[in-house]
């Protein structure tokens, strides 16, 4: 019985052992020629009829017509007059006329309106959680207004959650930790060999081969547009910032020098590995409070025409791609090309944006690999530079414009850093300055 | 897991609220999950920092005196009832026809009701009487810097003057009925909801 037992645990481990071979050559050698063995697009495929399906019936399960809560138009319709056209439109209705000095006690009532509509609907604070959608898509989290609905919907969603928990989960982890590790090992067994030629080309080749196996470990579709705009080395790649997850979306395609702070732990691990076999930007946190020396390191970076293209989020913080916030100066000061790409996740397979105020890196990664996918586009723009007489924060606005318009995105001049601090008072004194200027006549 | 706004909302209550509002069985829905994801705190009630998040609120220049207006009398909660009823205000005048319901009073949104909710943000102290020191208030949180003292002084005058007709010195509710009664209140103090 004793000799059984042992049996039957070692052949156990010959199987496991088989399995995570098979998983992995399945894998690995796919993702080191940059092939796709067809899996994740028809499992993608299986997913949409799926979700069509839910759809339906929770439609047809719906005795009120369902109202999603936020609706592509808003809550409110709101006029797009400016204040002077509203106050002269106040005015005009008033009795007497006024001189020397304009003011009504209507005039009130313009701010009055114009606050209430932001308490009901304003464009920043719903940056910062996740996209609503318009029809539940069978995952847990995103279940706000849909109640029960039907007995097969409710069994699809139970098989949903256990393909994605039992099945889909363990193999992600696998896949990644199997790309982090190859990629801290490989990276430094690179940086041991002399600079040349050969140790540009096999550290090339080892970032996209990690980062393509790290892609499926979250299931994830990626859709390039445009790959002749692909930003070129001596360059500086902008986009829009949604999770950490885009860097990983990006570097599947090209090979970038990432920019960042120096970060303790695993990542900080990940970090040292990654910058021995090829040149990255990475800041001590006392670096980064000085801004010429940040953007003289940029500079020196992107002069060097061997090194590869620097990838920037300019917004500083994850948005919920609804919407592309305010981009910082910085990036557009160092004076060369910018090639602007543009990132846009469907919701619909699984939301990407981090929330980094309600869930930590660990419990968001996890959030990621029980998502049914993650399916973007990806869109790469031509590229800008800076036009004579233009100044920075014109060309950032150009630029994100451009971003916004390709990803179908809102472009909004906010602040991202509005997620965690108080807005200037410049703003409320612009505001000030123009209302005085209509009640004195200057 | 994510919110389950709407399930916090029960049926009696959207119907007590629309009885109260006016507001459909949709838009108490849709204001119930905005109610929420301003409540950080997630107590089921609102505070003054809860509404000085909204960036836009905190730079308009009446920011303050609009959020007082949704706290009752010394109170630093205010309850989705209470977020519904100063909203309601900003009812259309037009929705009212189908809701007709003689027993239950002037609604809300009716103009009287408009342009006390207007008045009570002169009047802070509640005495029913704008002051000249309280429309200084409002006056210098409208223009900020940009006007000196003699100046919006004599522009309070001129309001005044223009408006008082018992001679008190101070602006009366009926008499701040009188100056405004040709202004178009119910489309100026109204937002569009959307069903």
């Amino acid at each position: 019985p004793c000799k059984d037992i042992e049996g039957s645990w070692w052949l156990a481990n010959v199987l496991l052992g088989m399995w995570i071979s098979v998983v992995l050559a399945l894998t690995v050698l796919p993702a080191m020629f940059g092939l796709s063995l067809g899996f994740t697009d028809l499992y993608i495929k299986v997913l949409v009829k799926t979700l069509e399906w839910a759809a339906l019936r929770i439609q047809r399960a719906q005795k009120v017509p369902a109202v999603p809560c936020h609706l592509p138009n808003g809550i409110i319709q709101k006029g797009d007059s400016s204040m002077e056209e509203e106050i002269m439109e106040l005015r005009r209705m008033h009795p007497h006329p006024l001189t020397g000095g304009n003011f009504t006690l209507c005039d009130t009532f313009y701010f009055c309106k114009k606050g209430i509509e932001s308490i009901v609907e304003d464009q920043v604070t719903q940056r910062f959680t996740s996209e609503e959608l318009a029809s539940w898509n069978l995952l847990t989290r995103t279940n706000n207004n849909f109640h029960y609905i039907s007995m097969r919907v409710t069994i699809i969603w139970g098989l949903g959650v256990f393909i994605r928990y039992c099945i889909l989960l363990p193999l992600r982890i696998i896949l990644a930790a199997t790309g982090l590790s190859w990629l801290v090992i490989g990276t430094t067994l690179v940086g041991i060999l002399p600079n040349s030629n050969v140790k540009d080309r096999i550290s090339d080749l080892l970032h996209i081969t990690c980062y393509r196996i790290c892609a499926r470990g979250l299931s994830a579709k990626i859709h390039y547009h445009n790959k002749e705009n692909h930003p070129k080395k001596g360059g500086i790649c902008v986009a829009n910032h949604t999770s950490p997850i885009d860097i990983v979306i990006l570097a599947n395609d090209g090979c970038y020098a990432m920019v960042g702070q120096v970060h303790g732990g695993l990542m900080g691990l990940i970090q040292r590995s990654m910058v021995r076999s090829c040149p990255h930007v990475w800041f001590e946190r006392s670096e980064m409070k000085d801004r010429h020396a940040v953007a003289k390191r940029l500079r020196d970076h992107v002069a060097d025409k061997t090194k590869q293209p620097i990838l920037i989020f300019p917004e500083g913080t994850c948005i919920n791609n609804t919407s592309v916030m305010m981009f910082k100066k910085g990036s557009f000061e160092i004076g060369k090309t910018i090639h602007p790409v543009a990132i846009k996740y469907d919701p619909q397979f699984g939301d990407a944006f981090w929330n980094s105020a309600k869930y930590s890196m660990v419990a968001y990664l996890l959030r990621m690999m029980t998502s049914w996918a993650i399916v973007c586009n990806v869109w790469y723009l031509p590229p800008m530079s800076q036009q004579d007489g233009e100044d920075a924060v014109n060309f950032a606005n150009r630029v994100k414009s451009a971003i916004a318009r390709q990803g179908g995105l809102v472009d909004l001049s906010w602040d991202g850093g509005l997620k965690r601090g108080k807005v200037k008072e410049s703003y409320k004194e612009a505001q000030q300055k123009m209302y005085s200027s209509m009640i004195v006549g200057h | 897991m994510g919110s389950r706004a709407s399930s916090l909302l029960r049926e009696e209550d959207i119907e007590e609220i629309k009885k109260e509002t006016g507001f459909s069985h949709s838009q108490i829905t849709r204001l119930y999950s905005r109610f929420h994801s301003l409540d950080k705190g997630e107590n089921g009630a609102l505070s003054r920092e809860d509404f000085q998040r909204i960036p836009e609120l905190a730079i308009n220049p009446l920011g303050d005196r609009i959020i007082n207006a949704f706290f009752p009398e010394g109170e630093d909660q205010v309850n989705f009832r209470g977020f519904m009823r100063t909203l309601a205000h900003f009812r259309p005048v037009e929705d009212n026809e189908k809701n007709k319901d003689p027993s239950s009073g002037e609604p809300l949104n009716s103009r009287n009701n408009k342009l006390l909710f207007a008045f009570r943000l002169y009047d802070l102290d509640r005495d029913d009487k704008i002051s000249r020191d309280e429309l200084l208030q409002v006056l210098r949180m409208m223009v900020g810097v940009n006007i000196s003292d003699e100046q919006l002084g004599s522009i309070a005058d001129r309001t005044i003057q223009e408006a008082d007709t018992n001679g008190d010195m101070s602006i009366s509710f009926s008499e701040f009925i009188k100056v405004l009664e040709k202004v178009d209140v119910e489309q100026k103090m109204s937002i569009r909801f959307l069903h």
